[in-house]
C-alpha cells in the first residue's frame, strides 16, 4: 500500500541577507493511512518550517529549494495557487500551536469554519452550518449550536482549541499537521485534547505529523518518530523502540533531559549550549558540538542517515 | 450600550456648554462691539444714546450674565440676527451646513477610496519600489498646506487649462431641468475643493492603512486562514482589512471633524459657501451671532465624531462592549 503522504529529500532555504539559511536540510519521511509520525527537536530545528513547507505556507524570503512531496501521489510542490487552496484545509489540515492568536478575533467561530466547509465541501450556506455545529458537538464543545455564534474570546483555551481542531477536521483531510497543538495549554486540559485527537484519528483514519518538543506526547500519540536537530534527521523508528533504546546521542540527550517519575535527582541532565546559528553550523555532523560521544570524524565528515534495523535509521559514526 | 450613549452624550454637552462660554468670553475680548460699529458708522451719535444702546444690546451687563441670556435664547430657537447679512442666523446656516458637510463628506469618502488600495499595496510588499513610490506621495501629500495646493490647482486647472471652475458653488443663473443636471453641475464646483481638502488626508490614511495593514498581516490568524484554503482576496479583506479597520475607525471618525474644520481655509480660497467661509467672513466682519454659532457647530462636529469613533469601536471590535 502506498503511504498518504512521502516527503522525499525536502529542503527549504530561507534567502536572508546574511546569506541563504537552509532551514529543512533534505528530510525525507512516509505516513500510512491512520499512522501518526511524531517529529521532535528543539525550538530551531526546522520542525515548523517542514510543516508549513508541506503546507506551501513558507512566505519570502524562505522558498522549498529542493525535494518532493506527495499527498496520495500529488506533489504538492507542483500544484498551481488555486490547486494548492482546494488541498489546503480540505485534503490536507493544520492545527496551531496558539489557540489564543490562531483564531480571527473579529469573525465568530461559526463564520470562520463556514468560509471553509462552504469552499470545500461545496455545501450551501445552511449545510455548512449543520455541518459546523456537528464538528463542534464532535470535538466535545458544550451547547455547541450556542457556541457557534461566539467569537474567540469568549472560550477558554481549551475550548479555542477544541474549536481549531474542529475546524482543521471539517473537510474531511486525509492528511493533518499538528504543530505542537497542546504546548499552549494547562496539563489537564492537554490531556483532554490529546485523548479526543486520538479517538478522533481512530475514527477518520487519518495520517496525521504531530509536532512537539514534548516526548510524553509523542510516546502518547505517535506510532512513528522522527527526532529533527539543526533542520536535519538525526533519527528515526517506531516511537516505543526508540524512546526506550535511542541510538542517537541526540535523541538519548533529549530523552535524559526530562524529568521521570519515581526517580529523584537533584538536577535535571541538559544539554549544554543551545542549536547552533546558521553560519555557526559545524562542518560536520550538526550536533557534534554539544554531543558526549563525539569522535573526530564527527566535526569534518556529515554522517549519512542509514538504517541500523528494517525500520530505524540513524545518523551517527557512534551510536549508543 | 443606551446607557453608554446616554452618557457620553451628556459628557459631550457638559463639553460644548463649558467650550462655547470660552469662546463667548473670547469673542468679548474681541476689538469692537456692534455699538462701537455704530459710533463708527456715525460719528455724530450723542453719549447718551451710546450708553442706551448699550443698555439696550445688554452690552452693560457682565459677560457670564450675557452668556446665560445667550444660552437661554439659542435653546429655544432664536439664534439672532446676522449683522452683515441683515438676515436671521438659522437661515444662513442651513445651506452653509450643506454645502459644507457635502464637500467634508465627499473629500472623506474621495481620500478613503484613494488611500485603502493604496495602503493595502504598500502593506503587501513592504519596502518594495511600489511601497517607497506611495510613500513618497505620501509625505509630499502629507507636506503640502492645502491653501498653497489650493492656489497651485486653481491656476492650472481653472487659470491655464479652463477645465473647471476656480471657486462657487454653482454656476450663476443656471436653472436645473433635472437633479442629474445639478448634481453635474455642482460636481463641477466641487472637484478643486475636494482634492486640495483630500490630498493631506490621502496621505496620512494611507500611512494607517499601510501599518494597521501590516500588524493585521502578521497575526497567527492570517496563516490560519491560509491554511483553510483561503484565496488571497478573502485573506486580505476578509480577514486581515477587517481586523485593520479598528484602528482606522478611530482615526477615520477623529479626521472627519478635522477636515470639516480644515474646510474654512479650503472653503475661503474657492468662494464656498460653506460653514469655513461663514466663520471666516462672520469674525472679519464682527458678526457676533454668526460667530458663536458656528464656533458651537464645529466644536460639537469634533465632539460628536469622538462618540461615534467609540460607538464604531464596539461595531467593528466584538471584542469591546459597552456596559
Amino acid at each position: 500500500m502506498n503511504p498518504v503522504v512521502d516527503v522525499k529529500d525536502l529542503e527549504t532555504t530561507f534567502f536572508l541577507k546574511s546569506g541563504p539559511f537552509r532551514a529543512v536540510n533534505r528530510i525525507s519521511y512516509s505516513i500510512n493511512q491512520a499512522e501518526t509520525l511524531g517529529i521532535v527537536g528543539e525550538s530551531g530545528c526546522g520542525k515548523s518550517v517542514t510543516s508549513f513547507s508541506l503546507m506551501r505556507l513558507i512566505d519570502r524570503p524562505g522558498k522549498v529549494t529542493h525535494g518532493q512531496a506527495l499527498l496520495n501521489g500529488k506533489d504538492l510542490f507542483k500544484l498551481s495557487e488555486p490547486e494548492i487552496e482546494s488541498v489546503r484545509g480540505g485534503q490536507m489540515a493544520m492545527i496551531f500551536q496558539e489557540p489564543m492568536t490562531a483564531l480571527n478575533p473579529v469573525l465568530t467561530i461559526g463564520f470562520q469554519m463556514n468560509e471553509q466547509i462552504e469552499k470545500h465541501l461545496k455545501l450551501t450556506k445552511k449545510d455548512a452550518k449543520d455541518r459546523a455545529i456537528e464538528m463542534l458537538q464532535l470535538v466535545g464543545i458544550p451547547s455547541a449550536a450556542e457556541r457557534y455564534d461566539n467569537y474567540s474570546h469568549q472560550l477558554s483555551g481549551g475550548m479555542r482549541q477544541r474549536a481549531m481542531i474542529a475546524m482543521a477536521l471539517s473537510c474531511n483531510p486525509q492528511f493533518l499537521i499538528a504543530d505542537e497543538p497542546t504546548t499552549a495549554l494547562d496539563v489537564t486540559i492537554q490531556a483532554q485534547i490529546l485523548e479526543l485527537f486520538q479517538n478522533l484519528q481512530e475514527k477518520l483514519k487519518m495520517s496525521v505529523q504531530f509536532i512537539t518538543h514534548d516526548l510524553g506526547v509523542i510516546s502518547e500519540v505517535s506510532d512513528k518518530v522522527l527526532v529533527m536537530y539543526a533542520g536535519q534527521m538525526c533519527e528515526t523508528g517506531p516511537t516505543q523502540e526508540v524512546l526506550t533504546s535511542p541510538r542517537h546521542p541526540y535523541t538519548a540527550a533529549l530523552i535524559e533531559s526530562r524529568p521521570q517519575m519515581g526517580h529523584r535527582i537533584d538536577r535535571l541532565k541538559t544539554i549544554e549550549g543551545s542549536v547552533p546559528a546558521p553560519h555557526e553550523l559545524p562542518v560536520g555532523c550538526p550536533f557534534s558540538n554539544r554531543c558526549s560521544r563525539v569522535k573526530s570524524e564527527c566535526w569534518t565528515i556529515k554522517p549519512a542517515f542509514v538504517n541500523i534495523t528494517p525500520t530505524r535509521k540513524i545518523a551517527c559514526f557512534n551510536p549508543l | 450600550m443606551t446607557t453608554f450613549i446616554l452618557r457620553r452624550l451628556l459628557q459631550t454637552l457638559v463639553v460644548i456648554v463649558i467650550l462655547s462660554y470660552v469662546c463667548f468670553g473670547l469673542m468679548t475680548l474681541m476689538p469692537g462691539d456692534p455699538v462701537e460699529m455704530m459710533i463708527s458708522a456715525n460719528p455724530k451719535i450723542s453719549t447718551e444714546d451710546i450708553v442706551r444702546l448699550r443698555e439696550f444690546y445688554g452690552l452693560d451687563q457682565p459677560v457670564y450674565k450675557r452668556y446665560l441670556t445667550w444660552v437661554s435664547d439659542i435653546t429655544s430657537g432664536d439664534l439672532g440676527y446676522s449683522r452683515t447679512y441683515r438676515i436671521p442666523v438659522t437661515e444662513m446656516m442651513g445651506p452653509s451646513l450643506r454645502a459644507t458637510f457635502i464637500l467634508s463628506v465627499t473629500s472623506l469618502v474621495f481620500s478613503l477610496l484613494v488611500a485603502i488600495p493604496l495602503g493595502i499595496a504598500c502593506a503587501l510588499k513592504p519596502n518594495s519600489k511600489l511601497d517607497y513610490t506611495i510613500n513618497l506621495f505620501n509625505f509630499a501629500g502629507i507636506s503640502l498646506p492645502s491653501f498653497w495646493l489650493g492656489i497651485v490647482l486653481i491656476i492650472i486647472f481653472a487659470v491655464k487649462l479652463g477645465w473647471l471652475p476656480a471657486g462657487g458653488y454653482q454656476t450663476t443663473g443656471m436653472s436645473y431641468p433635472s437633479w442629474w443636471n445639478e448634481v453635474l453641475d455642482k460636481g463641477k464646483y466641487l472637484i478643486l475643493p475636494v482634492v486640495s481638502l483630500s490630498i493631506q488626508s490621502i496621505g496620512r490614511f494611507s500611512r494607517f492603512v499601510r501599518s494597521s495593514m501590516l500588524e493585521s498581516l502578521r497575526n497567527d490568524f492570517i496563516r490560519t486562514a491560509r491554511a483553510k484554503g483561503m484565496s488571497a482576496r478573502v485573506v486580505i479583506w476578509r480577514h486581515a482589512f477587517r481586523n485593520a479597520l479598528i484602528p482606522l475607525v478611530t482615526i477615520i471618525a477623529i479626521s472627519f471633524s478635522s477636515i470639516f474644520s480644515g474646510a474654512l481655509i479650503t472653503e475661503t480660497l474657492f468662494a464656498y459657501p460653506g460653514v469655513g467661509r461663514l466663520i471666516y467672513s462672520s469674525i472679519m466682519g464682527n458678526d457676533f451671532n454668526v460667530a458663536m454659532i458656528s464656533f458651537v457647530i464645529s466644536v460639537s462636529m469634533v465632539l460628536i465624531m469622538n462618540l461615534v469613533a467609540d460607538i464604531l469601536y464596539g461595531v467593528v471590535d466584538p471584542r469591546i462592549s459597552y456596559k
